[in-house]
């Protein structure tokens, strides 16, 4: 099921030429409205028209969040403000907020992806999407809404919080679509559990949630109490909002829609291409975006990309769930280790919410890594021999996975400390 | 026959048994036998209490990675070459024993020894056509 077949499903040929013609356009764009990325082009001698393959897109300069809050509030804005017919703004907990703006076309483009991505997400014009992000300056609420509304679907702008009456309406309007972030989709149903509420007694069979990293273990728990099938859903508001990608029913990592993004994955080191399958950081370039195109924009956020074609049919490449920001990567031995890396092998062992610390020392002029598990009652055996197995398995799970040598110590449960309710992830003793 | 043995997930450190003695005994629940397995980095404690089920929560409540797991429970002859010839019986009948532990009990006159087997049903069985006395869990629980 597509919103967009003839778009959605180009041929490699045809998307890569929409590609570079939309790239040239926004660079243009870029370069001839807005004084920041004039400099930041003239700085290193390249001018739009030195983009001649899409190849050349390593060539731009990089675009990282610093640069929007320094031209803060509409310095990176590429139309006049009578163009602009809809602001937004990050919430700004860490210095001053990023504002972004969208023209009527923008909001169009917006709306179309968005209807893209609830149909690739399960939707039908027939449901009734009960949208249950936030309303206001964060661009879930609105961004959903338009997409359900261009989709033609019937939709309840409920917004967050007031879970019990999240719960009755869901209940008596009979909501098919629950569109929220995936805690809260959690809370909902520990909720409901507590009103005595089984799943039977709704109609809900989608899920789209985003907004936040999650893992397979919650997408199986939401699954399982809210009795749907539940997908993840990736954008940010730098970029355009929720809809730059999505997971299709084949839950096989998120499609990005390639006529509107270029998405590179980059060692964020050395900011050179990691190749497909490797972790690194996402960044993003804008192909439609009027009022604040983006250019190589870093996005912080942790996946790789996987370019073997979906079984849905969808012609672009996908991004693998998301595992972490680029603020907790250590460099070890010169080698990027993400936490959340430990994570996934922990749990392809079988290991439920697992719970692990990285302690990384350093003696004379060598780092050493040590990876402490909490033993769970799913890893854990009566028998020596099979914890001793363990041991050897994770050990040889994460130096393949990592790429470096590792200490395993299993540990007790809750001998690893927690921070206000949250895991303490790692602890480096390097003082460099 | 099967007797319910609560195994504990230890750090090698000191204290960690403690801990798990002192809860018990702060719930009154009784250890009637008590084995430890350990590595360098930590152990595996295995109890045999007269209450497993309640065990098994408390310590589950207070945080510890437990696991219930059915043993069997033998009375061997007080003699030189007593567990031996239970071994041989095993050996025989190519049962493979992954641990096991013995204590003096209070009443009788045996060697009560726990066995940890793959096969249970197959043990008892072999066990018992062998003239074994296998204990039953009432009379281990409430030795
Ligand atoms: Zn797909």
């Amino acid at each position: 099921m597509y919103w967009n077949q003839r778009y959605e499903c180009l041929n490699e040929e045809e998307l890569r030429e929409l590609q570079l013609e939309r790239l040239q356009t926004t660079v243009k764009r870029a370069f001839f409205n807005v004084p920041f990325y004039r400099k930041a082009f003239q700085a290193i001698d390249l001018e739009p028209g030195d983009i001649k393959d899409l190849s050349d897109l390593q060539k731009l300069p990089f675009t990282v969040k610093d640069d929007l809050r320094d031209n803060y509030p509409f310095g990176m804005f590429a139309v006049p403000m009578s163009e602009i017919v809809r602001i937004h703004s990050s919430s700004g907990t860490t210095g001053k907020p990023t504002v972004v703006g969208y023209t009527r076309n923008d909001i169009d483009v917006w709306s179309e992806l968005m209807a893209r991505a609830l149909v690739c997400g399960g939707a039908t014009r027939r449901d009734i999407i009960q949208n249950a992000y936030g309303y206001g300056l964060f661009t879930g609420g609105l961004g959903v809404h338009y997409g359900a509304e261009r989709l033609g679907a019937s939709v309840i702008p409920i917004s967050g919080g007031n879970t019990k009456r999240q719960i009755m309406i869901m209940k008596d309007y009979g909501s098919t679509v629950l569109t929220c972030t995936p805690s809260y989709a959690l809370h909902i149903a520990e909720v409901m559990a507590e009103m005595g509420i089984t799943p039977y007694e709704l109609k809900l069979r989608h899920g789209i949630f985003g907004a936040e990293p999650w893992t397979e273990n919650m997408r199986q728990e939401i699954e399982k109490r809210l009795g749907i099938s539940a997908v993840d859903i990736y954008g940010l508001s730098e970029v355009i909002g929720p809809g730059v990608g999505i997971e299709c029913q084949a839950k096989d990592g998120l499609h990005v829609f390639g006529d509107h993004f270029l998405v590179e994955v980059i060692d964020p080191v050395t900011e050179e291409p990691v190749p497909p399958g490797q972790l690194g950081e996402l960044v993003i370039t804008s192909l439609t975006k009027e009022a604040l195109p983006v250019i190589r924009y870093r996005t912080r956020d942790i996946t790789s990309i996987i370019t073997e074609p979906c079984s849905c049919g969808r012609a672009y490449v996908r991004l693998a769930r998301f595992t972490g920001r680029t603020d907790d990567m250590l460099i070890i031995r010169g080698v990027n280790v993400f936490p959340s890396q430990v994570e996934s092998v922990l749990l392809e062992m079988g290991g439920t919410e697992p719970h692990y610390l990285l302690i990384v020392t350093r003696e004379g002029s060598l780092d050493s890594l040590e990876v402490k598990v909490e033993v769970s009652e799913s890893l854990f055996s009566d028998k020596v021999r099979r914890l001793e197995e363990l041991e050897k398995r994770l050990h040889h799970e994460l130096e393949s996975t990592l790429g470096i040598s590792v200490k395993v110590t299993l540990v007790e449960p809750k001998s690893i400390q927690r921070s206000e309710g949250k895991a303490v992830r790692v602890i480096d003793r390097r003082k460099l | 026959m099967k007797i319910k043995q609560i195994s504990v997930f230890l750090e090698n450190k000191s204290g960690r048994l403690a801990a798990v003695t002192r809860l018990l005994a702060e719930k009154v629940i009784n250890i009637r036998a008590l084995s430890i397995a350990d590595t360098t980095d930590f152990g595996i404690l295995r109890l045999i209490v007269d209450k497993p089920d309640e065990a098994y929560r408390f310590l589950k409540e207070a945080g510890f990675t437990v696991s219930v797991t059915e043993v069997l429970g033998v009375e061997m002859p007080d003699r030189p070459g007593g567990l031996d010839s239970g071994l041989s019986v095993m050996a025989q009948e190519d049962i493979n024993i992954e641990y096991l532990y013995a204590f003096i009990g209070r009443s009788g006159n045996g060697a009560i020894v726990i066995f940890r087997v793959e096969e249970l049903d197959k043990a008892l069985q072999v066990m018992k056509s062998r003239g074994i006395n296998v204990l039953n869990a009432d009379k281990i629980y409430n030795l």
